[in-house]
């Protein structure tokens, strides 16, 4: 079994504030991390590994320093590691970055299932799995909270969405988007440690995924990003104690705005 | 202090610390008031790969890239006995359960057992106390009387760390009881091995999260390929191995006061009295100070202690009673002052100092009590002296 995970370098934390007058990130002095929902990906992969065999390859598109977050899921059992950098990948947006990665698969070859967090904490949009799936023409299953069954022909997993579960079949290959309810991410090991500083670490560019420029970076996002605010908070909820008919009065007075009696 | 460790030490360090604030601070109040052993967080040690520090690379472990295994050791135990002594302390008896192999056993032997004890998949114990052999290991009444091909054992053995969570068990007997300790031989015994049984588990004051069990034997027949050395040894295996596992409780000794330290210390700069906080009166600064000193001295003597051996010295008992000595009555000291600096939220079950506190005493008695220890260190000294004169 040939698996790749796609990961994010992200700040570490939902503290991050924003700079209202230019739009962006504040990412001054906010270190950064894996982005957690990869790590179930990442958990998920080198758990059907242990028992299939094969390799986990982790993936990640950014600037150089996104190495770190390679090394350490490395640390963690990875078996291999690519780095997509290329100052022409920069400013792009979630449809230049899954076209990007699903080159890069494809560059690998053979691979059997793409595994990757249900969203990035960071931009929170949840397109970049699914968007490598339709880049890759690929079928894909979305917010997977266990994997039932896995092979080298099929993969049935459980799709949990609003108020159920959806128990869905596919072939492979396939990209499915993990929850954190899927697995508990192993620590790092000792052994995996000491290999993540050793392992050599491919950096594949625009080039060497034979993309044109008008399909990566700025130029290939088609997505613009008007304004960044901060919503407002209109109002507070409030938080009342007491027996139900009290409650209950309480509630119907406050929703036909009288004073309460 | 820098002790200007390799990655490869830090990466332990790294480890352990994860493990600790993951998986043991959660759970070590309910471990302890429980009297529960920790099969969880060991099975999380084992997958990290921290049971074959100690342990060379042909063997399963990986030994040699930490420059020897005792600072690896010393480290990986200091770190988690930050968070719960007890945990440490069931990691830790696994390499003093191994050591008799690893230092005197045969190529058969460690090629047998030692892997498994790498791996974690296995856990190891060293028994040698008995009701009337503590300090004196003279008074083993255990025997193990030859019998063709095999070895027949009988007799109690008590307070035995690890005891019925270990699979590998290295016991000392009297093979010779005429000789005293001369007389003494060490054993391999394996769990499962009819006429070996487990006796009563133990309550104790503290490291309640450790099994520390009765091994009974009643007609336990085990093959003589099982004996560690030569008959008559088994003193001298048991003496390397408490020499080159002393630092290892050092180590234990200077988590739990390390970690008692940053209770008192982070309690003292939130604690406000007097309309001021508590860590900028003068009576507690001074405490703290001292404590502090008194970790970083007992570490510094640990590290050089395990830095000595794992450079291949030969003799290093004294200095192994030395760090086990200091850093054990450290331990008690600065556990004990935390308590106070905590005051009545201290004395609290609330609070992870009592515990601390009653963790810390077991450093001064096991392994050899700390005046056996200084027993050691005079007569290593009393024998320098004498050199000199001469």
């Amino acid at each position: 079994m040939r698996i790749v995970v796609t990961v994010k370098q992200v700040p570490d934390t939902a503290e991050v504030r924003i700079d209202e007058e230019r739009g962006t990130l504040i990412r001054e002095g906010i270190p950064s991390i894996l982005n957690p929902f990869d790590e179930y990906a990442l958990e998920e992969a080198m758990r059907w590994r242990d028992e299939l065999g094969g390799t986990v390859t982790v993936m990640s598109m950014g600037p150089p320093q996104a190495e770190a977050v390679l090394r350490e899921a490395v640390s963690m059992g990875a078996d291999e590691a690519i780095l997509l950098s290329d100052r022409a990948f920069a400013g792009a947006d979630t449809w230049a970055t899954s076209h990007t990665l699903a080159k890069a698969v494809e560059k690998m070859g053979d691979v059997d299932i793409v595994m990757t967090g249900k969203q990035a904490i960071d931009g929170d949009t949840a397109q970049t799995g699914p968007s490598i799936a339709a880049s890759l023409d690929w079928p894909q299953i979305t917010f997977v909270g266990f994997v039932r069954e896995l092979n080298q022909d099929s993969i049935i997993a459980e799709r949990y969405v609003e108020g159920g579960c959806e128990v869905i079949r596919s072939s492979l290959p396939v990209l499915i988007t993990l929850l954190k309810d899927a697995n508990t991410p192993r620590l790092p090991s000792l052994r995996g440690k000491m290999k993540s500083r050793k392992i050599d670490i491919p950096v594949w560019g625009r080039e060497d995924l034979e993309l044109p420029e008008n399909e990566v970076g700025l130029d290939g996002s088609p997505t613009r990003v008007v304004k960044i605010t901060t919503p407002e908070i209109i109002s507070n909820g409030e938080m009342h104690h007491g027996e139900p008919e009290e409650l209950a009065k309480l509630l119907v007075d406050a929703l036909l705005g009288r004073e309460a009696e | 202090m820098n002790y200007y460790l390799s990655e490869e030490l830090n990466d332990i360090k790294e480890i352990c610390a994860e493990i600790n604030e993951k998986y043991i601070i959660p759970v070590r109040a309910e471990l302890d008031e429980e009297n529960r052993f920790p099969r969880e967080i060991m099975k999380i040690m084992a997958e990290s790969d921290l049971f074959g520090i100690y342990i060379p690379e042909e063997f399963g472990g990986s030994a040699e890239v930490f420059g020897g295994g005792s600072v690896a050791l010393a480290v990986a135990t200091e770190e988690l006995s930050k968070a719960c002594g007890g945990v440490a302390v069931s990691y830790a008896a696994n390499a003093l359960g191994a050591m008799p192999i690893l230092i005197s056993g045969s190529e058969e032997q460690r090629k047998k057992y030692l892997p498994g004890l790498a791996s974690g998949e296995k856990f190891a114990a060293f028994a040698l106390t008995e009701s009337e052999a503590g300090s004196d290991a003279g008074g083993v009444k255990t025997k193990a009387v030859k019998d063709g091909d095999s070895y027949i054992l009988n007799g109690t053995k008590q307070w035995i760390t690890n005891g019925g969570e270990a699979q590998i068990y290295t016991v000392i007997a009297q093979t010779d009881p005429s000789r005293g300790t001369r007389g003494l031989s060490a054993f391999i015994v394996e769990e499962g091995t009819p006429g070996f049984s487990y006796g009563k588990k133990e309550d104790k004051m503290g490291i309640r999260a450790s099994s520390t069990m009765e091994l009974i034997f009643e007609d336990c027949r085990i093959p003589a390929l099982n004996l560690i050395a030569r008959e008559g040894h088994g003193f001298l295996v048991a003496m390397k191995t408490l020499n080159k596992s002393r630092p290892g409780v050092a180590a234990q000794a200077v988590g739990i006061a390390q970690g008692a330290l940053d209770e008192a210390a982070k309690y003292a700069s939130e604690r406000v009295q007097f309309g001021k906080r508590i860590d900028s009166f003068q009576g507690i600064q001074f405490m703290l100070a001292d404590m502090a000193t008194q970790v970083e001295a007992a570490r510094a003597l640990v590290f050089c202690t395990a830095r000595m051996i794992d450079s291949g010295e030969r003799k290093y008992e004294k200095e192994s009673a030395m760090a086990k000595v200091f850093a054990s009555d450290v331990a008690m000291k600065v556990t004990t002052d935390a308590v106070q600096i905590l005051g009545g939220y201290g004395y609290m079950k609330e609070y992870p100092v009592e515990k601390m506190m009653r963790d810390a005493k077991i450093t001064q008695i096991y392994e050899g009590t700390n005046q056996i220890q200084r027993s050691v260190i005079a007569s290593a000294l009393i024998k320098e002296t004498a050199a000199r004169g001469k």
